[in-house]
């Protein structure tokens, strides 16, 4: 499994100046607004878009996130976007003409508690009456497909058994955004780098140009996707919205022969882990509790995660750390994401992943990219909308996602 | 041998044994693994990971970017720097092609944790370092000084003179004062690894692998967490190669670690030396090397000065273009602009990059100094120091200066910045371990990458154990020539912690097995144990889930058989469970009254002394976060009670309101979970016990009704009894501080022998509470769950102003009669028992193909022994709607019939409250 990486392509992108006015403006070159840009151009036929990037392209979360892609979500609302996102994925590396090394080697979802036992049930149940791929599995079932889990029960919090969806899996992240990336800049869509928004002008419901470090660029319409820095981008516009932002964390071991065949993930001995292509052990957890605006966290997440690492492999004792960095999610109070309209008739909104957002990438570009195309939320995202705080249809994941929020 | 008299502070006069690759060597105390090696002429050592090419020892500690190898004996260990292994004897290594082999047995060897403050925390006990401390430590401030080498002294080889001293002698001499000072603590062997805002640095201390055997009771390695009031960063410089064509060839080193090599191990690395170098401090390695007796070549492309530093070696101004190499790929010869010279070592030096990654962790910005040709630290960051090398200061007059505090006048630069030489791109490599090259970075820019990060991802460069330590301003340098622009507009990569690779478990410590996570257990826990009791985890709680009896056939009942057999005896006679482990809060103040009216969405403040009263709290989305009893203790005073997993959440919940919202309000919370044991006496004989108990107490129900508590003594012990029920029964709540709680518990179980009292565990607790349709907060709610779902509108005030959770019940979705609402759920085949986490479908015969509209889920299930059959507790959209309806349970591939009742299933009058 350990193998060396393929080649790039010759040509990746341009560097073109910013025109003075484009039809859809995405803010936020990362894996979402790259996505976005890509199926503008090949879903809708629409090519005179500009995608802002404050930094380099796909530099924040889609260079920081563990690569992981499963849609093994419990409600029915998240369930379909992920489920259209990993269809997406299956057939990327064909869209892209990119290898992205995606990999379906399965996710296995520890359970350590009576509790996560009948979470667990509640969400394999849910997946299959969804057409989604979901087992149920005894702790021996667990270590035929990862042998290097503890299973034994002389641990703190011995492993009840787990969820397993087979078609999850990871691929290189930076790939996949340059594959996306690649695809609109041929399609002559301009990704224009070190471009940050600073300011909007508008005219009643209407943003009227987009004011950036290097000049107005007037706009059709425009996509938020910020990530992390949305908020920032909201209060330019005076839209509230429930965000908060939070560092998270990953981390990298150095290269290793193969040892971990699938990905496993587990809340109440709190890590996920998988072994990249290359070798290396990439790992996650939560987010760190204060909320900012830095790309770094505190060092007790990174230990507590070290000792969930060897609890649950112990083989791991002697891995090393290599490279810890953080990221910034952007968390709502239902930890499910923000999609659809603002109060501005021609500005979208596309945030609040939190730690969802790499795995959504094909899902979320293509919805996005339907959305603005048809000037109303395409039917995936409709359930997300920005009013389910004020009308109370919450979706509320934590109960399901990966990491408490 | 390489290995020459005169030279080094190995310990010649004891020999250690070692194997490399099933061969056998033999090395000195003080020596590395790399040392060693080379002292047998061992050049090859590992192989490079995507062209298979042999690599050797580039440089001489962390910064080496080729010599990984994997430790065997004592311990398999990956990808460790050979010249980082300390030499002991039994050592067994082997080469490796880049990846690491994780070890199939257990690691037993302990790892552990300790905190240092200081005033002043010096990084690094070079020259600068050392002085720095002095400085400190005669100042008077408390000292901690880090140096990740066994030995002090940094770059110091012992040719210099500080002071008109011998340099080592003024090391120990400063060791000697510093170690005098009480208040100074020297951690040699310790790499301070990363630092984190407001003078909080992590620190890895090496503690046995240096000896043989081990000592037992000593940690292997220890994670320092040091808070300092000041940082003084004096870690040095990293030399940096110039990129010449197949550069990466065994023998290929940089220029001081050859030195390095020399003075500290006395190990001549190669015999025909070419030097290569545009800084004038090669001018020492050729000249060392030289004196050692090597035939030395020095070639710059510098125009030929008088000042430079004089030695046994030939000079001239010329270029290395490329290496070749013999049958064993190792370095044969240079090719250089004059032509080809015979070799068996290259030592290249283009200058040096000052190691500032503790400075850059904390964003302290880097600038570009064009006359050095590197990156060094900037604008000065509030409690962090840069000083000696790591500043940019590479002269020792300079670095001593800046350890006292002064600023040197800079010298004059004579260097030449040379990052590389003509030749082919492909085969010029960049990052060694990597297999990454000029001709990468090529394709890169051509591929339209504009930016250093870009470059690093699609090349790799910088990506391996080193980090980029000695390629990564390469990169940013080459990138720049490649793109035409400076390479102050690109800058660096971002230096990210830990500066060297720490094992997993190092930073895990202690906390792994049990220790994982703190065990919790309540005063009962030995009475629990002998008892025979199955535990569960809780929290971290190990709370008693059944107390299975022994069995027929000689084993022990199964836990079906023991929780019908304990539901039957509390509901027929009587029953005691261990509760300890619920939340406890004693809520204080004149306004506590006021603030649990905020935190409740029922109102609390009304409640009398002496009554208890049932509440539920709710989130800002009105949905249920937690429930349980309040006691009112005194006009200032309530009691919460809190589920066993609410009580840190809930005592978080109350103190964020408190205050970040409601400063003003005059009340005081504190946590009396553990201070308090609390056994809940229940069911029809639990007045006889509980009377018998507390003789002087009148137990009768018009005298101690139902929701009322009072205090009394038994045997001068103070005992508060409640009357709460969590299963319908008459039942009392004993609470008494945690150190009597062994005796009263024992006393009432001899109390209660008469009576039958049978000991429960929780499993029985939850069967018991779910035929009375009592939700457990977490088990039959989600977070999506409203007190109006649960069926429990009686407990949500309508006249209070405000609580939290009230503005969200009048939100539309809130008042949606389709909402999940909590009822009962018969199998039709009353032997049926349904999973736990079932989905619910409308009636079928036949399960529709996907997506299944799905109506709820199934929350609790049990068998019922007052029932006679199964059950389960289910949240269902529009549940209370559907009473009386049939729906279907797709459990594995078989589809159960069931029917929707109420969630109150047994003694839904209430009878049986007050016996």
């Amino acid at each position: 499994m350990a193998e060396n990486l393929p080649e790039h392509p010759d040509f990746l992108w341009r560097t073109p100046e910013p025109r003075r006015s484009y039809d859809v403006v995405v803010v936020g070159g990362g894996g979402h607004g790259l996505a976005t840009a890509h199926y503008l151009a090949k879903n809708h036929g629409i090519t005179n878009v500009a995608v802002l990037e404050k930094g380099w392209l796909a530099g924040g979360n889609m260079a920081r996130n563990t690569t992981l892609i499963r849609s093994n979500y419990l409600w029915d609302e998240s369930a379909a976007i992920y489920e259209h996102a990993l269809k997406l994925w299956e057939g990327l590396e064909e869209d892209l003409g990119y290898p992205i090394l995606f990999s379906q080697r399965g996710v296995l979802n520890l359970a350590h508690t009576e509790q996560d036992v009948r979470d667990s049930v509640r969400r394999v149940e849910a997946n299959r009456l969804n057409g989604i791929d979901a087992e149920w599995l005894s702790p021996d079932e667990v270590a035929k497909i990862c042998p290097i889990v503890n299973v034994s029960g002389d641990i703190r919090y011995p492993v009840h058994g787990a969820t397993y969806q087979p078609r999850a899996g990871i691929a290189k992240h930076d790939y996949v955004a340059w594959g996306f990336a690649r695809r609109a800049d041929e399609a002559g869509i301009d990704l224009i780098q070190d471009c940050e928004v600073v300011g909007f002008e508008t005219d009643g419901d209407l943003v009227t140009r987009v004011r950036t470090t290097r000049g107005d660029i007037a706009c059709g319409t425009v996509a938020l996707c910020a990530a992390g820095h949305t908020s920032v981008l909201l209060d330019m516009l005076g839209v509230p919205a429930p965000l908060q932002s939070h560092p998270l964390q990953a981390l990298v071991s150095e290269l290793l022969e193969p040892v971990h065949p699938t990905i496993v993930m587990s809340n109440a001995v709190h890590v996920y882990v998988s072994q990249a292509h290359k070798g290396e052990l990439v790992m996650g957890a939560g987010v760190d509790s204060y909320n900012g605006y830095g790309q770094r966290g505190a060092f007790h997440i990174i230990e507590r995660q070290m000792a969930a690492a060897v609890e649950l492999f112990p083989m791991f004792a002697r891995a090393h750390l290599l490279r810890t960095w953080g990221g910034i999610v952007d968390v709502t109070p239902d930890a499910s994401p923000i999609v659809g309209h603002t109060p501005y008739a021609n500005v979208y909104l596309n945030s609040g992943w939190g730690t969802g957002g790499f795995k959504a990438t094909p899902g979320i570009g293509w919805c996005l990219a339907d959305t603005v195309a048809h000037g109303r939320p395409h039917p995936y995202v409709a359930p997300f909308a920005l009013d389910r705080f004020t009308t109370g249809a919450l979706v509320d994941e934590h109960g399901a996602a990966a990491v408490a929020h | 041998m390489t290995r020459v008299d005169g030279y080094g502070r190995v310990d010649r006069t004891r020999t250690l044994r070692f194997t490399f690759d099933g061969v056998s060597y033999t090395g000195h105390p003080g020596d590395t693994l790399a040392s060693a090696l080379l002292a047998h002429g061992v050049r090859t050592i590992a192989r490079s990971v995507k062209q298979d090419r042999p690599r050797g020892v580039t440089a001489v500690w962390s910064e080496d970017p080729t010599g990984l190898v994997q430790v065997e004996e004592p311990f398999p260990e990956p990808m460790l720097l050979a010249t980082t292994i300390e030499l002991v004897d039994g050592l067994v290594a082997s080469s490796i092609g880049g990846r690491g082999r994780l070890a199939e047995v257990p690691d037993t060897a302990r790892y552990d944790r300790r905190y240092a403050h200081c005033e002043t925390l010096v990084v690094g006990a070079g020259p600068a370092g050392l002085l720095a401390a002095r400085t400190a430590a005669r100042r008077g401030d408390r000292v901690v000084l880090v140096d990740d080498r066994p030995a002090a002294g940094g770059s110091l080889t012992g040719t210099e003179r500080i002071c008109g001293r011998d340099a080592l002698d003024f090391v120990a001499d400063t060791l000697a004062e510093l170690r005098a000072h009480p208040d100074v603590r020297i951690l040699l062997r310790t790499t301070a690894f990363g630092h984190y805002d407001d003078g909080f640095v992590l620190a890895l201390e090496r503690r046995t692998d240096h000896l043989a055997p081990a000592p037992q009771g000593l940690s292997r390695q220890r994670v320092w967490r040091i808070r300092a009031g000041h940082v003084v960063v004096a870690t040095g410089a990293h030399e940096r190669p110039i990129v010449v064509a197949d550069n990466d060839r065994p023998g290929i080193m940089l220029a001081a670690s050859a030195r390095d090599l020399l003075h500290r191990y006395g190990v001549l690395a190669g015999r025909r030396v070419v030097v290569f170098t545009s800084d004038d401090a090669a001018y020492d390695a050729a000249a060392d090397l030289a004196g050692a007796g090597a035939e030395v070549t020095l070639l710059d492309p510098r125009p030929v000065r008088g000042d430079s530093r004089s030695g046994d070696y030939r000079r001239s101004r010329g270029l290395v273009l490329g290496t070749g190499a013999g049958p064993d790929g190792a370095i044969s010869h240079v090719f250089t602009d004059q032509g080809e010279l015979p070799c068996d070592l290259l030592l290249l030096s283009g200058g040096w990059n000052p190691t500032s990654h503790l400075f850059s962790h904390v964003r302290g910005a880097l600038r570009y100094d064009a006359e050095l040709g590197a990156f060094r630290p900037g604008e000065a960051l509030a409690g962090v120091t840069v000083v000696g090398a790591a500043n940019g200061t590479f002269d020792l007059a300079g670095c001593l200066a800046e350890g006292r505090g002064e600023t040197p006048e800079p010298l004059p630069r004579t260097n030449l910045v040379l990052w590389r030489t003509d030749g082919d791109p492909a085969r010029q490599y960049v990052d060694l371990q990597r297999d990454s090259t000029v001709a990468d970075i090529a394709r890169a820019t051509g591929a339209g990458l504009r930016s250093v990060e870009h470059v690093k991802r699609y090349t790799t460069i910088g990506t391996a154990h080193d980090q980029g330590k000695t390629s990564g301003v390469l990169a940013s340098a080459i990138t720049a020539e490649l793109l035409g622009v400076p390479i102050e507009s690109l800058g660096t990569t971002t230096f990210r912690p830990p500066y060297t690779p720490i094992a997993f478990a190092a930073l895990a410590g202690r906390e792994r097995g049990q220790l994982f996570d703190p065990v919790r257990t309540t005063a009962l826990h030995a009475w629990h144990v002998a008892r025979g009791a199955v535990f569960e985890d809780v929290g971290q709680w190990k709370r008693a889930r059944y107390y299975p009896l022994p069995g027929e056939a000689g084993g022990t009942e199964d836990m079906d058989t023991a929780v019908l057999r304990e539901c039957a005896a509390v509901r027929r006679d009587v029953g005691i469970l261990d509760g300890s482990t619920l939340g406890k809060i004693e809520v204080r103040g004149p306004d506590a009254g006021a603030f649990l009216d905020m935190i409740y969405t029922n109102l609390m403040s009304s409640l009398r002394p002496g009554r208890v009263r049932y509440g539920v709290m709710c989130g800002l989305d009105g949905m249920v976060i937690d429930d349980g009893t309040v006691l009112r203790l005194d006009d200032e005073g309530f009691l919460v009670y809190t589920t066993t997993g609410g009580a840190a959440p809930i005592l978080d919940h109350m103190e964020e309101w408190l205050q970040t919202e409601w400063p003003h309000l005059r009340v005081t919370l504190t946590s009396v979970t553990e201070q308090w044991a609390t056994f809940p006496v229940v069911g029809p004989r639990s007045r006889d016990v509980v009377g018998a108990l507390a003789p002087h107490v009148d137990v009768s129900a018009a005298a101690f009704p139902f929701m009322t508590w009072q205090d009394t003594e038994v045997d001068g012990v103070p005992v508060r009894l409640a009357r709460i029920s969590f299963s319908g029964e008459l039942a009392w709540e004993v609470s008494v501080d945690g150190w009597h709680a062994p005796a009263l518990w024992r006393r009432l179980i001899a109390l209660g022998e008469p009576y039958g009292i049978t000991p429960y565990g929780t499993e029985t607790m939850h069967v018991l509470r779910a035929e009375k349709g009592y939700p457990i907060i977490g088990q039959d709610t989600d977070g999506t769950v409203s007190p109006q779902d649960l069926g429990m509108s009686w407990a949500v005030s309508t006249k209070k102003v405000d609580f939290i959770g009230k503005r969200s019940f009048a939100r539309a979705e809130n008042r949606n009669p389709l909402r999940k609402q909590l009822v009962g759920l018969l199998p039709l085949d009353p032997t049926v028992k349904l999973p736990e986490g079932s989905q619910i479908i409308e009636q079928t015969a036949e399960l529709p193909p996907p997506p299944v509209p799905m109506l709820g889920h199934v929350t609790s299930s049990y068998r019922s022994a007052a029932l006679g059959r199964t059950f389960a507790l289910a949240l269902v959209k529009g549940g209370h709607a559907r009473i009386g309806e049939r729906l279907t349970v797709p459990v594995g591939g078989d589809l159960v019939p069931v029917e929707v009742t109420g969630s109150v299933l047994v003694d839904p009058e209430g009878t049986r409250r007050d016996g």
